[in-house]
């Protein structure tokens, strides 16, 4: 018995990209624009999406909803009849803290692609895992809630590096907390310069007319790609 | 928490390039600018390969420095503080040029010196 050194240089997670890859091809065959919307638990997501996905302007969405355990997320968006499709990460050792590729994909069978314009996957919650996952999304969005406290950016990188759109929700509670708006500009701006940002409270409702509109005008883009 | 998924990636990636043979060293590149903990890491690997062919192999991890660009003035420097503004122009537009690497480099395996297929 001997050993030899093989030579490998491959991406650990190219398995996942590829998966990604086919997740995509068959959004771009639906004409189908991915959101992938990330954020720490309980920092609004799916109130969010409940406020923001009520009118859309004729944009037709779909929704997966990404937990470790149980369908409570996906239930409070029934009211709005669109198709909600839950997936839960439990089967893997103590419930996977992120989505890929393939749950995703796994997904993709209970959705009607035909009749869907913009998919918004919402991811677990957590601050680290999901940005190293992708699951063939356009863009990413990642929601921080002002509860949380303005040094997040500085303490997780990544996830505030790996998204076009930052979110900042509960604003309503700014006159409440400690929370220092200008220093977390500052520390967003040191990890990920120029991110555009949107200050919405999903409760009041402010700002939710802006995220609306980003939302139709991002799905419009690809339809209108479509068209040409 | 995600190292467990991450541990099980670097397993398939090595048990693909392996074709059967023992695995016994696994060299993996990982950037400074991923958040993995290194030794959160060599512990589920330990896990995840009980049973395969990486059983008992030794996981060697390399940790790449973060290197960045300003594509605006050109200067390149190592951040030690997560920050992605040029600190020579203050331009925020900024290529890393390394430091998101998490990327199998090699393997070692046990050949077996009869078999008719070593590699």
């Amino acid at each position: 018995m001997h050993r030899t050194k093989v030579k490998v240089i491959e991406d650990a997670l190219d398995a996942n990209t590829t998966i990604a890859n086919a997740n995509r091809d068959d959004f771009d065959r639906h004409s189908v624009t991915v959101v992938n919307l990330m954020s720490a638990p309980g920092a609004g997501k799916t109130t969010l999406l409940q406020r923001v996905l009520k009118d859309m302007k004729g944009v037709r969405v779909g929704v997966v909803e990404g937990d470790v355990q149980g369908s409570l997320d996906a239930d409070r968006l029934a009211h709005l009849h669109i198709p909600v499709v839950q997936i839960n990460t439990d089967s893997g050792f103590g419930g996977e803290c992120h989505l890929d590729a393939n749950m995703v994909r796994s997904a993709l069978r209970s959705l009607p692609l035909d009749e869907i314009d913009l998919l918004i996957i919402e991811n677990v919650g957590n601050l680290v895992c999901p940005a190293e996952f992708k699951v063939g999304e356009d863009i990413r969005i990642m929601v921080a809630s002002v509860t949380e406290g303005e040094d997040k950016p500085v303490k997780y990188p990544l996830m505030f590096r790996a998204c076009e759109l930052v979110i900042v929700n509960k604003v309503d509670l700014l006159p409440y907390l400690d929370f220092d708006l200008e220093l977390f500009n500052h520390h967003l701006d040191g990890v990920h310069p120029d991110v555009p940002r949107m200050f919405v409270s999903a409760k009041t409702g402010e700002g939710m007319e802006g995220l609306r509109d980003w939302f139709v005008e991002l799905a419009s883009k690809r339809t209108a790609g479509a068209a040409n | 928490m995600h190292e467990l998924s991450l541990s099980s990636a670097i397993l398939a990636t090595a048990e693909k390039h392996a074709a059967g043979r023992p695995i016994r060293v696994v060299t993996v590149h990982v950037g400074k600018l991923r958040q993995v903990v290194p030794d959160s890491l060599s512990f589920y690997f330990e896990v995840v390969t009980r049973g395969t062919p990486c059983e008992g192999a030794k996981l060697e991890l390399e940790i790449i420095p973060a290197l960045l660009r300003c594509e605006s003035c050109e200067n390149e420097w190592e951040p030690d503080f997560p920050t992605f503004r040029c600190p020579f122009c203050v331009n925020g537009k900024v290529k890393v040029l390394s430091g998101e690497e998490f990327q199998v480099e090699s393997i070692e395996v046990e050949e077996d010196e009869h078999a008719p297929n070593q590699g």
